[in-house]
């Protein structure tokens, strides 16, 4: 009963925190990546994306998430507006500002992780699912 | 003595080949030895021929929880360096006779043991068994590399702790893709999962993802048994001996429904009376 009112008040179980717990480490796990790493990823990524548009880098959030076979990066970066390119490597998509700029989640396989042998089944693969925000 | 165990293609007599499973954690003290004594005790009391092998040299455990610790004369170590022929070695079951235990080395270390050597073992083994039962060490060293080498099945114990589980999903990337992989998820309490105190069996496999191959509850059975050297297994009335033995049934292949997770009654529902 006292459980219950502690579950009642919003403490979380002790298999909740185990459950969290278990899900960051084997985050880090698989990544192979300290949680610096995971910070300078997030600005490395959030510079080469404002030469192209500018984005609000207070704002921006990157994380880590458990898919099905492997482990997605999700970066939610809000765009303020489209910045003039100084040399478009292509002709630039003929695009409004406010529509999506970078829309495609892109799966590239990434390795490191698990020392060999590598396990199919769970190899790391890091997509960016860039979901902008309109301003 | 020991045949490689890879016959050529061109052979003309197919060989019986029986199932190599090896019993593997990661993490130590999860309960991989009770898990192979009491698997194996119960495919053997179906009539298969069985053979446990323990892996774990230096560290001998299996003979002592089988209760047969006193007829060990020889180990794996004497079959691997011709000390001892393989029938001197293979110790019969008191109880089943148609299992077998292969003791390891107590005094000896597991870098002495050769995984090419131990792989044509297990495969000189499957000749003459159904179900060879590999009791891997705990570590990821060459203990554990030696265990897996011969072995194309593997089962996971895992217990719902944290430690557990993140050492469970080591093991299961190092064994690779070319194995058959399996969970037991062991010491389960489900009042504490009901309370929200422990990891439930969904918890655990939403991480590791495999075929769910049973469910063994803390009992104190267990505890009991393996103080007695009489593998619970073998023990008709116990409800964990039942799991044991329906765990059997779904790696010979005799019972194809999924494992039913020993649940607690809520206060409501033992009000009432569920009929579940």
């Amino acid at each position: 009963m006292f459980e219950f009112i502690q579950r009642f008040f919003g403490k979380p179980t002790s298999s909740a925190t185990a459950k969290e717990r278990l899900r960051l480490v084997l985050l880090s796990d698989h990544l192979s990546l300290a949680p610096d790493v995971v910070e300078a990823l997030k600005h490395d990524l959030i510079e080469v994306i404002s030469r192209y548009v500018d984005v609000d880098a207070s704002n921006c959030d990157v994380t880590f998430e458990q898919r099905e076979k492997q482990v997605a990066m999700l970066a939610n970066i809000p765009i303020l507006g489209m910045r003039a390119r100084p040399k478009p490597p292509a002709p630039p998509p003929p695009s409004p500002p406010s529509a999506q700029a970078v829309t495609e989640p892109t799966a590239a396989a990434a390795g490191g992780g698990r020392k060999k042998p590598v396990r199919k089944r769970r190899r790391k693969a890091l997509s960016t699912n860039t979901a902008p925000q309109a301003t | 003595m020991i045949q490689r165990e890879e016959a050529p293609a061109s052979s003309a007599v197919p060989r019986r080949r029986g199932r190599a499973i090896v019993i593997t954690s990661g993490k130590g003290g999860v309960g991989k030895t009770t898990t192979t004594a009491n698997t194996g005790a119960a495919l053997a009391a179906t009539g298969a021929k069985v053979v446990l092998v323990d892996a774990d040299v230096g560290l001998r455990n299996l003979d002592i929880v089988m209760g047969l610790e006193a007829r060990v004369r020889y180990h794996v170590l004497d079959v691997l360096e011709g000390a001892a022929t393989l029938d001197d070695a293979l110790v019969t079951d008191k109880r089943v006779p148609a299992l077998r235990l292969l003791a390891a080395a107590q005094t000896r270390e597991k870098d002495d043991v050769d995984t090419n050597a131990f792989r044509d073992l297990i495969g000189s083994l499957r000749e003459r068994f159904d179900y060879v039962l590999i009791d891997c060490p705990a570590g990821i060293e060459k203990g554990f590399a030696n265990a897996i080498a011969g072995a194309d099945e593997a089962i996971i114990v895992c217990t719902p702790e944290v430690s557990a589980v993140r050492d469970a999903d080591r093991v299961v990337g190092l064994l690779g893709d070319e194995r058959s992989v399996k969970l037991i998820v062991n010491r389960l309490r489900p009042a504490l999962v009901r309370r929200g105190k422990m990891l439930s069996v969904d918890d655990v496999n939403a991480i590791l993802r495999l075929p769910l191959l049973g469910v063994i509850t803390d009992a104190p059975d267990v505890i009991i048994s393996t103080n007695r050297g009489e593998p619970v297994a073998l023990d008709a009335a116990s409800p964990v001996g039942a799991s044991y033995r329906e765990i059997a049934q779904r790696i010979i292949g005799t019972l194809t429904t999924p494992p039913v997770v020993p649940h607690d009654k809520s206060f409501i529902e033992k009000l009432f009376g569920s009929r579940k």
